[in-house]
């Protein structure tokens, strides 16, 4: 597609079926204590 | 939903429910703008008289354009629907109540006075007090016995300031070194600090046990010095930036985060982080905005917290940063900002990015004394206090509540496009603003969509499209 270039991402879709095993970093326990979100948090589950 | 938006000569389009991220030129960000309320006559029609000068833009490559975006659409990478609300809850209910990270709180009793401190200079509104060891061992035990089958378990040795129960805190880690093979379990130990009592010892025991070490410092020595002050009113900066220096050279690589708060003193933070790479070498940099009152009338407003002319200022700061840290990475120097840190190909499924931030279910605090409480941010509302670790959850109402929070509990996430990279937002910064943590703080939403903005437009660059 010459006008959009389409970066590498993870399908939340696709990890909707076989996502979940909890093994990930709680947000916050990390950093940063006060104002976390979900979206740097690596995912264990490789 | 679709998020657009333009930014360091990047045109951005994210696909929210996807995950897709498309970088676009400007014919195709019209495209994308209009396709879902023109057909593709009209698309066509409108977009040929505003690209009239522009021989390059004809009316077959408007078409083309948007066939591209109705393929992309058909592919699930554009204007995907959310079908994820029902999803929202289930993980955390699956999990039952599954704990697997305590902050625990191993003194309430600090050794600095910053004015600015959430958790009042470490006595969270209460008395000073230190963990004894047997109570942190009953909390890791507590941890084991509430941790299902999760085999990564985190700690965090928190305060207050938690080298001043310092021998307490290497004994904790000691027992659970003792113990987790047998239980199939793997601690992992983060220390925050504010650096007064580093010495050799804990240099060399936090670079060998901690996983993670937090380091705070605000930054400039002016700005440190201007709130992180003893009980004498000394700043601390001359103290612990030596130390800091020392402990990282000797940690070899390991993860550690310059930690520091930015307050109305200093919303231009950028400055702050420059000194810590330029003038210090430390390339793991966290800066996050004060958490404190901010009420409309001066009565009840801290001096310290951020003003809605502030609010402008950080998200400009958020911008030099990200197109600095671009140059560094091309010039071969990088540094790392914790809230950019972004894995768009292996990071947290869909499930990671609707339930919400686990306090109160799977992340608790506890206190010195052994409350638990539903994260370091609620120690001291008494409201909040769930339980203890002798007799686990007792207040299951309570719980409850923080189970159902998540990307979908709160109206003004529903038109929201960075509701999958909050999770919903920080419960604790929503109660305190408004009483409920369900509640929305609006000024850290704002806030947080520009980081994301930048951390997205940064991968963006790098992709070197």
């Amino acid at each position: 597609m010459e006008r959009i270039k389409t970066l590498e991402t993870r399908s939340l879709c696709e990890s909707a079926k076989k996502g979940g095993c909890g093994e990930c970093q709680t947000s916050c326990q990390s950093a940063c204590k006060t104002s976390c979100g979900v979206a740097n948090q690596k995912c264990e589950n490789q | 939903m679709v998020h657009q938006y333009q930014l360091n000569g990047y045109s951005i389009v994210l696909d929210t429910c996807s995950g897709a991220i498309h970088v676009v030129d400007e014919v195709a960000y019209d495209v994308i703008a209009l396709f879902e309320t023109r057909s593709p006559d009209e698309i066509t029609a409108e977009l040929t008289e505003k690209y009239a000068a522009r021989p390059d833009v004809t009316e077959a490559e408007l078409r083309q354009c948007i066939a591209d975006v109705q393929a992309l659409k058909d592919a699930g990478k554009l204007f995907t629907p959310d079908t994820f609300a029902p999803l929202a809850g289930t993980f955390k209910e699956r999990s039952g109540d599954v704990v697997k990270a305590l902050c625990l709180h191993v003194a309430h009793t600090c050794n600095l006075n910053c004015a600015y401190c959430f958790a009042s200079q470490g006595k969270y509104n209460g008395d000073r007090a230190l963990m004894s060891f047997e109570t942190g061992r009953r909390a890791l035990d507590f941890l084991m016995d509430h941790s299902g089958s999760r085999r990564n378990l985190e700690v965090d040795f928190f305060g207050g300031e938690p080298l001043m129960n310092w021998d307490v805190v290497k004994e904790l880690v000691a027992y659970a070194r003792g113990v987790e093979e047998e239980r199939g379990k793997h601690f992992r130990f983060t220390l925050t600090t504010n650096g007064v009592l580093i010495d050799d010892d804990v240099i060399e025991f936090a670079n060998r046990e901690m996983d993670n070490v937090v380091l705070s410092l605000d930054g400039r020595r002016e700005i440190h010095d201007a709130l992180r002050v003893d009980y004498a009113g000394n700043g601390s900066y001359e103290r612990i930036v030596p130390k800091f220096q020392k402990l990282v050279e000797a940690r070899g690589g390991k993860n550690y985060y310059i930690r520091g708060t930015f307050t109305h003193r200093n919303p231009d933070f950028t400055r702050d982080i420059f000194h810590m790479a330029d003038d210090l070498g430390f390339t793991e940099l966290s800066m996050e905005p004060v958490v404190c009152a901010s009420g409309e009338s001066p009565a009840g407003r801290d001096p310290a917290a951020l003003t809605a002319e502030d609010l402008e200022v950080v998200k400009e700061q958020y911008e030099i940063l990200a197109k600095d840290m671009l140059r560094r990475k091309k010039e071969g120097r990088p540094i790392t900002f914790y809230h950019y840190m972004l894995d768009l190909e292996n990071g947290p499924c869909v499930y990671k990015r609707i339930s919400g931030c686990g306090s109160g279910t799977e992340y608790m605090a506890v206190t010195p004394w052994g409350d638990l409480y539903p994260c370091h941010q609620f120690v001291g509302e008494e409201s909040c206090r769930l339980g203890n670790i002798w007799e686990g959850v007792t207040n299951t109402a309570l719980r409850e509540e923080f189970r159902a929070c998540n990307a979908y509990a709160r109206p003004e996430c529903a038109d929201c496009w960075a509701r999958l990279y909050c999770s919903g937002g920080c419960a604790a910064n929503a109660f305190h603003a408004s009483g409920s943590i369900r509640g929305v703080y609006e000024a850290g939403c704002q806030l947080f969509r520009k980081r994301i903005e930048c951390a997205i437009m940064m991968k963006a660059a790098e992709a070197d499209l």
